[in-house]
């Protein structure tokens, strides 16, 4: 610790600590463009400008200069550094009037009003009244792609934006061309970006350069409601915050959570609200004839019941999908349970994984923060690039830092860090397990080894020899790491939502023949078979509805208040931005309707009961943002069951980053990008 | 300087000659493993040498891929340096000084001479001969005005001399590079003011400096201590090899035990082992290898 | 008044060969393993006491900036970097270092690798000096030739040099930038601290030398830090290049002694004022980075570093750019500027956008199209400018202007009026015209 003085008053900071760091520790605020906590330092804006006493007589800019490298007084007395002198407002105000001279003032029509950083510290450090008459420069808009919107002009040169790209996103696509005043932000040629986060160069520019295309004059921050919520679109469970005006979500953002997503997130998570709009089930229908009909919600929930009170329920099943809360999960157990339907799978992907090997067989143990201290990682099954872009940057940020291996059985793609390639399948697994490959001892000599295997590795035959070989691997230091791609998956496990004794799973659900009723919990994943009745409660128009008898719209996650268990096991709540459109209902209170019609009435009218008998059950999930650890004797446990490895080698849980699930899938926005992905991004400029 | 463009009509592609990837190669091979980044202007400069005095935006792209790096920092390399034209340029690319010393020695008018020979800045001639462009200092001040031509330098222009000297070039006639009105490099015009004392060059000068070391003889080390210099900073071998990984970095490491008489060893055989032995001489050829003949045409 | 036989650079005119063995002849590459044995220490310590100060415009003391590279560690190689890029305008003198004397050079190299524990050296030279670029690489081959360098030499040092260039970028020159291009990026410079010395090159241990600097060296160490110190001025010793353009008769490079009165260096090598010493007008003394100084300042002005800051300019380079009546001083200094604003990087806020607002604004002041409250102004741009960039860039673009409006304010005014009497500024002499 070192001790510096702020603006009078002594503070202790730690000797690594910046002058601006120190600054913010001693509560003096300090302006800034170019500084961000999580890129390399820049120095270049000269906004964060400081006295130094004792140096030389000009201001220093307090985010590069780092406290350790101030001199201290004659008699080792605390440097002193003040943020209000003169000398510092006359800087700032020049600074300041330097970035406004060429900046336009445009600031009616641009989309970063309200919310900018250069409108905000103009307010505040700036003066009023210009004494620039020469003309001002004007730089032509860029193409960098269908999410980013450019209006260059603005730019003011802060280089955030490459170095995003450049360090965390790991695609190093956007630079600064030219020199002086005519230097210009662009990509190669004006190619789109490739990144999975290149969204958050948005929220990183200062200025209105770098805006959301889709967003683009939609709406202004001030008419927004802004809730706090949780993203759906990988089983990260990224902080959200979904800004909404009336029944619509206008856009989503980040919020902090240094835990999980730090404070990026990914593109599919930023840009598929559009989704939300469109394809939407909006009332209930029921198929006559083939074609679907309009209905009402007590028809349709008395064809669905009448249908399954009839059936023999050996042959009624249910299947829940990848984006069900952990409540409605929660009533459809209950309820099926009650009916004695003992088909209940949540793994329409046909997974391995089962509770029954205890919570550490499929969470992501020690949690995300885990990979910040790894030594060596070890990625099976798994292309986390797509199936957690914002965990794969995390790996980067890791790498970037040094003394870490990582190593790569699976598909060879580029994960935007360097990594060995071990093999394609399960054979490299085999190697691995008894040592014969080299990464084998850099496993097992490594102090804090991650083992971080795809869900897609677990799929079909063999799949629960990979989680036994992946345990194995992890060994006693417990870094087995399973990377989910669905957001229910988790909770649905500690539910139980796997067939019971003698049940079938959801493949064998799907399977020609094998079911008269199948209830599709959003389900759209999987292809039930020709001649299963089958019932769908969704959001979207899409795999599932087109498959099913009776539609029951339900609630999407911004239109309802559920809980969701993250890859970690962290149990956090997604909250209610909008309403469900038409008729869409949330899907417990649907289930809990449904459960009357069946004579089977669940006993809870409110969420609250619900969520009352759901703690009483899982006491873990009252929880909020908390993991219950695995134990991890179960991981020692796993390591012994064996088990044949299948030959096929592993692929990717998710193929197509942009169309993974119902609501990707109806925004025009993951469609145009996952097009562009398509070409090589070799699309020309518009 | 203006916002810089790739030109608009660009070729397919670009390969280096076969000579120009070997060249590169070596280029590639002056930096540490892993460094190759190092090479990035060598190796575009390279490409608009082979491609008429213009970089296109495929050789970009190639250069990048030699040197394993992003197509965009390349693209910020190439249009951050201003001798990377991105557009054709004239056979004979006629970049003229116009930075305030020529300007004060007439690179105005100068310019009114490229203007009528070869019309607008950056504009090629319909022969395909010449262009012309404004640039900043060139470095040549105290042979001002000048212009760089292709690689040469022409210097002490008047807009006469320089009419002619395009009309020489775009009409193929050789041409004298360098001073126009018969200077020899940057001295002043007429007699030399300075280093006209003939000894300098007789060979007296080698070895003259000697007498002061070996008048302090023997005594050195008294020298030094008397001097306030630690005696140690006239022993150096005794004090290098102290330090750790100074050894091999040191001269004459297997002889480090040397005493400090060593500094006062006669100036004969310190030249037989540090130098070629007509260092001192007339061109003898003695003992070690003759000398490299000179490739240089200077002298 | 210096001798020839105390000048260093024998071949400053290009009259003699550049080659090897004429260099031998001059006393180049004389006694160097004899230097390199009274070790490090010793070679420090006589740089030290010769006074010398860095010869690429700071004027930090080389010998000093030496001895701040740390103690050699395993897997951290030492680098000598020598600044050939030359690009200030008045500049041109080690153009002729590298034509006509580039063994000094490269012996220099030699000598001050070893002193800082350095193996490997690069020499980057300004692109646009291809000839120069030519003559020096023939030089080093040379040298390889002969196994003064390399990795096994006569000099028992195993030491690499290589010749690198840049491509047109002014701001290459600044050591941090030049360190940046070396490494194949933009030039743009570096935040300090870290200093080369800490983290320069490659993330290495790296001294950036000027050309003139290390040429120097050996002959210092042979004829003594003493000697060198005897000559010139306390503080500002030695013997130094001159670079004069502009209105003299006879311009020049020449090797002068530190101190030395413009008057007699303008005299004795550049046959005096054009037009006579009563038509000078103003001097620029150390390249056009320095503020301008009036014709009355320059009768006696000794031309060393100390005397210069006094009078709020600079011995910079040395590179004096003398300008006679017929100059318009207000075009001459907007041309600087637009010197400036071309060759800013564009990195930081202050120097992107003051730069080109300052030459905007001097070069309407040249027309006379502005308005008197606007030169305070510009005063008040440029000093917020200066002083608050990452490099001196901004200092450099911003004096040219401070000065101007220091001597030449009523120069400036009376354009001002002239305009505004709808007079022609085509009246004016003109000896420097803007561009753009």
């Amino acid at each position: 610790m070192t001790k510096i003085i702020v603006d009078g008053a002594e503070v202790d900071v730690p000797a690594e600590y910046t002058i601006l760091q120190a600054c913010e520790a001693a509560g003096a605020e300090i302006p800034r463009f170019c500084y961000h906590e999580r890129l390399s330092i820049a120095g270049n804006c000269r906004m964060c400008l400081v006295e130094v006493k004792g140096g030389p007589p000009k201001p220093v800019a307090s985010c590069a200069m780092g406290v350790r490298d101030l001199r201290p007084g004659p008699n080792g007395e605390p440097p002193v550094v003040s943020t209000r002198s003169p000398m510092v407002k006359k800087a700032r105000e020049g600074v300041m009037e330097f970035l406004l001279i060429n900046h336009p003032l445009d600031c009616p029509i641009c989309d970063q009003g309200g919310e900018c950083d250069l409108q905000d510290q103009a307010m505040a450090y700036g003066v009023s009244g210009t004494r620039y008459f020469e003309n001002k420069r004007a730089v032509e808009d860029k193409y960098i792609g269908p999410l980013v919107k450019t209006t260059m002009t603005r730019c003011i040169h802060c280089t955030r934006c490459v170095r995003f790209v450049a360090e965390v996103a790991g695609a190093p696509e956007i630079g600064a061309i030219g020199r002086g005043e005519d230097m210009e932000i662009t990509t190669y040629l004006e190619s789109a970006m490739s990144s999975e986060l290149q969204g958050n160069v948005i929220d990183l520019c200062p200025v209105g350069a770098l805006t959301s295309k889709p967003y683009a004059f939609k709406a202004r921050p001030w008419e927004l409601a802004k809730t706090e919520s949780i993203d759906v679109m990988d089983a990260l469970g990224s902080a959200i915050r979904v800004d909404s005006r009336g029944r619509e979500v206008m856009r989503i953002l980040p919020r902090i959570n240094e835990d999980v997503n730090e404070e990026w997130i990914s593109d599919k998570t930023r840009f598929v609200w559009d989704g939300l709009r469109t394809q939407r089930l909006d009332r209930p229908y029921v198929r006559e004839n083939g074609r679907l009909r309009p209905t009402s919600w007590p028809e349709a929930l008395g064809v669905v019941a009448a249908k399954i009170r009839a059936a023999d329920k050996a042959r009624v099943g249910a299947i829940v999908g990848d984006l069900a809360a952990v409540e409605e999960m929660f009533a459809l157990k209950d309820l099926f349970g009650r009916l004695g339907v003992i088909n209940v799978d949540a793994r329409q992907d046909g997974s391995a994984l089962h509770p029954k090997h205890g919570r550490a067989s499929y969470i992501f143990n020690g949690g995300i923060a885990a990979i910040d201290e790894a030594d060596a990682i070890l990625l099976v099954g798994s292309n986390p690039r797509h199936e957690a872009p914002v965990l794969n940057a995390r790996i980067r940020k890791r790498w970037r830092r040094g003394g870490v291996r990582v190593g790569l059985v699976g598909e060879r793609v580029d994960l935007t860090y360097g990594s060995e390639h071990i093999g394609a399948g399960p054979a490299s697994l085999t190697e691995l397990v008894e040592g014969k490959h080299s990464f084998a001892r850099v496993l097992s000599e490594a102090e804090r080894p991650l083992v971080i295997v795809g869900a897609g590795a677990f799929v079909g035959e063999g799949g629960e020899a990979v989680l036994a070989a992946a345990a194995k691997l992890a060994g006693e230091k417990g870094g087995l790491c399973v990377l989910h791609s669905a957001a229910s998956r988790v909770g649905a496990l500690d539910l139980g939502l796997v067939p019971d004794e003698g049940g079938m799973t959801a493949t064998e659900m799907a399977a020609s023949g094998a079911l008269d009723v199948a209830f599709l919990l959003g389900a759209d994943e999987i292809d039930v078979a020709p001649g299963t009745f089958v019932v769908y409660l969704g959001t979207h128009g899409d795999r599932g509805a087109h498959r099913a008898d009776v539609i029951l719209p339900g609630a999407a996650y911004t239109e309802k208040v559920g809980l969701y268990v993250n890859t970690e096991g962290r149990v956090q709540v997604a909250n209610r931005a909008t309403f469900p459109p038409g008729e869409g209902r949330e899907d417990w209170a649907i289930l809990r309707a449904l459960s009357e019609q069946l004579g089977a009435k669940l006993p809870y009218d409110t969420l609250n009961q619900l969520r009352a008998a759901l703690f009483q059950a899982h006491p873990h999930m009252a929880a909020l943002g908390e993991i219950a650890a695995g134990d991890p004797a179960d991981i020692a446990k796993l390591a012994d069951i064996g088990g044949t490895l299948g030959s096929a080698p592993f692929a990717g849980a998710m193929p197509d980053f942009h169309l993974s699930n119902p609501i990707a899938r109806a925004s025009a926005v993951m469609a145009e990008m996952s097009a562009l992905k398509r070409t090589g991004f070799a699309q020309a400029a518009e | 300087m203006s916002v810089r463009r790739l030109a608009a009509v660009q070729p397919d592609d670009f390969a280096f000659t076969q000579d120009n990837l070997r060249w590169a190669e070596g280029q590639i091979a002056k930096y540490p493993e892993g460094r190759q980044m190092s090479a990035v202007i060598p190796l575009l400069w390279k490409a608009q040498e082979q491609h008429d005095g213009w970089l296109p935006e495929p050789a970009i792209r190639r250069v990048a891929e030699m040197l394993a790096m992003p197509t965009i920092r390349v693209m910020e390399v190439a249009t951050f340096y201003t001798m990377f034209n991105l557009a054709p340029v004239g056979e004979r690319f006629v970049q003229l000084c116009g930075t305030t010393p020529c300007a004060l020695r007439g690179a105005n008018a100068l310019k009114d001479v490229c203007r009528k020979v070869i019309g607008d800045e950056r504009h090629v001639t319909a022969d395909g001969k010449l262009s012309w462009l404004e640039v900043e200092c060139l470095g040549a001040c105290s042979n001002a005005p000048m212009v760089q031509i292709n690689y040469d330098y022409y210097e002490d222009l008047t807009p006469e001399n320089l009419e002619a000297l395009l009309e020489d070039l775009r009409a193929g006639r050789a041409v004298k590079t360098g001073s126009q009105i018969g200077r020899s490099c940057s001295a002043p015009e007429g007699e030399d003011t300075s280093l006209t004392d003939e000894t300098l060059y007789d060979g007296s000068v080698v070895g003259a400096w000697r007498k002061r070391f070996d008048e302090q003889g023997g005594a050195d080390a008294t020298e030094a201590d008397s001097a306030g210099r630690p005696a140690e900073a006239s022993r150096p071998e005794a004090k290098l090899a102290k330090g750790k990984g100074d050894a091999e970095a040191q001269p004459d490491a297997g002889k480090a035990e040397k005493p400090v008489q060593a500094d006062a060893r006669p100036a004969d055989r310190s030249r037989r082992e540090g130098q070629p032995s007509w260092a001192g001489g007339k061109g003898g050829t003695d003992d070690v290898s003759p000398p490299a003949k000179p490739r240089g045409e200077e002298g | 008044m210096l001798t020839d036989r105390d000048r260093i650079f024998t071949n400053l005119n290009g009259r003699r060969g550049a080659d090897l063995q004429s260099a031998l002849r001059r006393g180049a590459w004389d006694g160097t393993k004899f230097l390199l044995e009274k070790g490090k220490d010793w070679i420090i310590t006589e740089m030290k006491a010769s006074g010398l100060r860095g010869r690429g415009g700071a004027g930090f003391p080389t010998g000093l900036k030496w001895s701040f590279m740390p103690k050699p560690q395993e897997g951290r190689p030492h680098y000598l970097v020598v600044n050939a890029d030359e690009s200030e305008p008045g500049t041109c003198k080690d153009r002729e270092i590298m034509r006509n004397d580039p063994h000094l050079l490269i012996e220099g190299c030699l000598i001050a690798s070893f002193a800082m524990h350095a193996n490997a050296c690069y020499i980057y030279i300004r692109g646009e000096y291809v000839r120069e670029r030519e003559a020096l690489q023939r030089a080093v081959d040379e040298a390889y030739a002969e196994n003064l360098v390399g990795k096994d030499n006569v000099h028992g040092y195993p030491f690499d040099i290589y010749v690198h260039h840049g491509a047109g970028a002014y701001i290459c020159g600044e050591e941090t930038a030049l360190l940046e291009s070396l490494e194949g990026k933009k030039g743009m410079p570096r935040l300090k601290p870290p200093f080369p010395a800490n983290m320069g090159l490659y993330g290495s241990p790296t001294t950036v030398n000027n050309v003139e600097s290390i040429a120097v060296a050996g002959t210092i160490l042979r004829r003594g830090g003493d000697w060198f110190a005897g000559l010139g001025k306390p503080n500002n010793t030695g013997t130094k290049l001159f670079s004069i353009s502009g209105h003299v008769e006879r311009p020049c490079n020449v090797e002068e002694e530190m101190g030395i009165t413009f008057r007699e260096l303008v005299e004795k090598h550049c046959g005096g004022v054009r037009g006579g010493w009563d038509n000078l007008m103003a001097v620029i003394p150390g390249g056009s980075s320095v503020p301008v100084l009036p014709e009355h300042q320059c009768q006696d002005l000794s031309m060393d570093f100390d005397t210069l800051r006094n009078l709020k300019s600079g011995l910079g380079t040395a590179a004096v750019i003398v300008m006679d009546k017929s100059t318009d001083i207000v075009r001459a200094i907007a041309r600087i500027s637009y010197f400036y604003k071309h060759e800013s990087c564009g990195q930081c806020t202050p120097c992107r956008e003051g730069t080109g607002w300052m030459w905007r604004v001097v070069n309407r002041m040249a027309e006379g199209r502005a308005e008197k409250r606007e030169i305070d102004m510009l005063l008040e741009v440029s000093t917020q400018v200066e002083g608050h960039t990452i490099c001196a860039l901004g200092d450099a673009a911003a004096w040219p202007v401070q000065g101007l409006i220091r001597h030449y304010r009523h120069e400036i005014e009376k354009r001002i009026d002239d305009y505004s009497r709808n007079s022609t500024p085509a009246d004016y002499p003109i000896a420097a015209v803007a561009a753009e």
